[in-house]
């Protein structure tokens, strides 16, 4: 079976000793070329996951295929793969330069083209000229650009990178997001990266997997992971999420009449299946405040401003309806003076579209 | 600390003693030694310390020399031999499943419960031609050989000639690597303890075998350990004479054993003396050179011994 998939992962699952099933029977392909994030809260699995990928671990049962070639049982040094380490790993004792040659060193490349390709290497990653220099003469940043250098020296088939930029500061992460994503077009090899961070793989990945305790939860491109999120775990896990619960009374068509607790009743498009018992969603950016009752919205409630939390760019008011439901709005500091922001104790009527709500099983 | 500055009273009463100890048990009685050996010895305990430097003179005579010249090549021998052994030890246990861990360091440290003086009289069991462990061993092997070749109606290998090997400077040896294996396993154990694996599996990861990484990556990560161990090998190595005395031939002796017959049956005190101070000056010089080795070691990151 030839298709475009460098990575093939089938059925894996890995159970450590005592039984614990830390990946369970994960199935999922990684595209040529393609920017991949793992994406799930701490000890999900994402980590177990890519060091089966990379050798370091074997799985208990399943498939890893790589290119084509069954590589579940190959030890890590044979395979097309190299990682980024989360502590970065960059070899104290040696430099700058020898740390990037080692794995050219190690394959047997002849000595006149690893002087260049180091040379190549550091430049992409903007370490002209900190070859001389030792791991502990460097910043944490420019310790995790050896690392990387390091691995795409060797020119991988894949890198797999393990929260490359857990350690780095706020803007520093910001900065070497873009630069990950400039370099993976760069040299175009097969990136997939392991992130708890959710912002981080929006903004850099072309997929994500969310994890949950070993499963895959949803596998999808970055909007639609958003937009539609597929179950209850992936809408609260990615962005936030105001979330109601409901209860499915009829199907009208292409649309499914709700009948959801503090609502009322609620007709949302919805084309598939689903069950009875339904949470109902919908994102704080979509809900808009009004001070006076909308004319002609399809979801309208009222509620009192009960707190209020200014983020820069956005302001985010907590409301809370008659019902006791509890509701996050978030609105875009468009103008400076912040006139006419609510307040808190305000009572203010809040609506959104019905085709902005989301319907969600388990 | 900044407590027991605070509170001087409570620090001398608990400084007090161990300084006391130290003081009457161990600086006095070297500074003895020290005047000793610029000393002659007059009568059968007499001794006139004259501050003569005769005892050092005979001291670079070449007999002596060559014992000590000996006693540093046995002694470097013993710590190669143990960190050669040492090393692939401490790595196996530093990687042993958890729960193996403490039995294993404790077969390490087992030893320790019995005395020296047992320990090395059983080597002489060990090593000893007649009954000795070892050539029944190699008796053993070699008959099972000798039935092989005769059942492939080769020639026979003839009658077993047992190994003298005790009382000659190969058991010295082997007694000596037996005595301080454990002191070279611990402090390598405990750098491997600490060493991050990442370091490993990232060498692995570049396409580096086993060996390499053990040799390019293990090693020099090791550094510091490696040095502590070869310190706390030597020092002790070089001092030894219960291994001359029991498993040595009669010339087999060390610079220790030239030390210990000064003190005791030649009771020569002033000469004794200037030949422990040589051989402390050298432990200094050993100590030194750790020092100096393993600081790059440090700045270049590796891990603290
Ligand atoms: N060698 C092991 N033996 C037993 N359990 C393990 C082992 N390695 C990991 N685990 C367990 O497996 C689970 C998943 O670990 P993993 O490191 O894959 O999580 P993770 O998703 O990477 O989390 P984080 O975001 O915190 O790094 C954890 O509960 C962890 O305790
Ligand atoms: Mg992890």
């Amino acid at each position: 079976m030839s298709d475009d998939a460098i990575v093939r992962i089938e059925g894996v699952t890995k159970t450590f000793a005592g039984n614990v099933t830390v990946v369970d029977r994960v199935d999922l392909r990684v595209g040529r070329g393609e920017f991949f994030a793992l994406l799930g809260p701490s000890g999900c699995g994402k980590t177990t996951l890519l060091r089966m990928i990379a050798g370091f671990e074997l799985p208990t049962d399943g498939r890893i295929v790589i290119d084509g070639e069954d590589m579940s049982t190959t030890p890590p040094n044979q395979r097309p793969i190299n990682m980024v380490f989360q502590s970065y790993a960059v070899f104290p004792h040696m430099t700058v330069a020898k740390n990037v040659a080692y794995g050219l060193k190690v394959e047997g490349v002849a000595e006149a083209e690893i002087g260049p390709r180091v040379e190549e290497v550091l430049n992409l990653v903007k370490l002209k000229g900190y070859g001389a220099r030792l791991p502990n003469q460097l910043s944490g940043g420019q310790r995790q650009r050896v690392a990387l250098a390091r691995a795409l020296v060797k020119r991988p088939k894949v890198l797999l990178l393990d929260e490359p930029l857990s350690a780095l500061d706020a803007k520093l992460r910001e900065a070497m997001q873009l630069e990950l994503v400039r370099l993976q077009h760069a040299v175009g090899i097969t990136f997939i990266i392991v992130t708890h961070d959710q912002k981080e793989a929006l903004s850099m990945a072309d997929r994500i997997a969310v994890m949950e305790s070993g499963k895959i939860r949803q596998l999808d491109t970055p909007e639609r992971l958003y937009e539609y999120p597929s179950n209850r775990f992936v809408a609260d896990f990615i962005g936030k999420m105001n979330l109601f619960e409901g209860k499915v009374v009829t199907r009208e068509g292409a649309r499914l009449l709700v009948d959801v607790t503090g609502l009322g009743r609620i007709s949302v498009p919805h084309e598939d299946d689903i069950a009875v018992s339904i949470g109902v969603a919908v994102r704080p950016e979509k809900i808009s405040l009004y001070r006076a009752r909308p004319a002609d919205s399809a979801i309208t409630l009222q509620g009192i401003v009960t707190n209020l939390a200014y983020l820069g760019e956005s302001l985010q008011i907590f409301l809370e309806t008659e019902s006791g439901n509890q509701l996050i709005i978030s609105q875009t500091n468009v103008s400076r003076s912040g006139s006419g922001a609510p307040r808190k104790g305000e009572n203010l009527w809040c609506s959104w579209q019905a085709a902005d709500t989301l319907l969600l099983q388990d | 600390m900044e407590s027991w500055r605070r509170s001087p009273k409570t620090f001398l009463a608990l400084g007090l003693p161990p300084t006391a100890w130290l003081l009457l048990f161990f600086l006095i009685p070297i500074g003895i030694v020290w005047a000793f050996s610029f000393g002659e010895k007059v009568g059968i305990v007499d001794i006139d310390i004259t501050g003569t430097f005769a005892n050092y003179d005979r001291a670079f005579e070449a007999v002596y020399l060559q014992i000590m010249v000996k006693s540093l090549i046995m002694a470097g021998l013993t710590t190669l031999v143990c960190i050669a052994v040492g090393f692939p030890v401490a790595f196996l246990i530093t990687f042993a499943p958890a729960r193996w861990k403490p039995w294993l360091l404790l077969l390490i440290i087992l030893p320790f419960w019995t005395n020296l003086l047992i320990r090395t009289y059983a080597m002489i069991a060990v090593l000893r031609t007649n009954n000795g462990f070892l050539n029944m061993g190699l008796e053993a092997i070699w008959d099972a050989a000798d039935a092989v070749t005769g059942l492939f109606g080769l020639a026979a290998l003839g009658a077993f000639q047992p190994w003298d090997i005790l009382y000659s400077d190969a058991a010295v040896l082997i007694g000596m690597v037996y005595v301080f294996l454990p002191f070279a396993v611990l402090p390598l154990y405990s750098t491997l303890e600490r060493l991050d694996t990442n370091f490993l599996e990232a060498s692995l990861d570049l396409g580096a075998g086993h060996l390499k990484t053990f040799f390019s990556i293990v090693v020099p990560l090791a550094g510091p350990g490696i040095a502590s161990a070869v310190i706390i090998t030597f020092i002790p190595a070089l001092g030894s004479f219960l291994q001359p005395d029991l498993l040595g031939g009669t010339d087999s002796q060390l610079i220790a054993n030239v030390i210990e017959r000064q003190f005791l049956s030649a009771n020569d005190w002033p000469f004794g003396g200037a030949l422990s101070f040589l051989l402390m000056y050298i432990t200094f010089i050993a100590i030194a050179a750790r020092a100096f080795l393993t600081r790059p070691n440090e700045r270049r990151g590796s891990l603290p011994a």
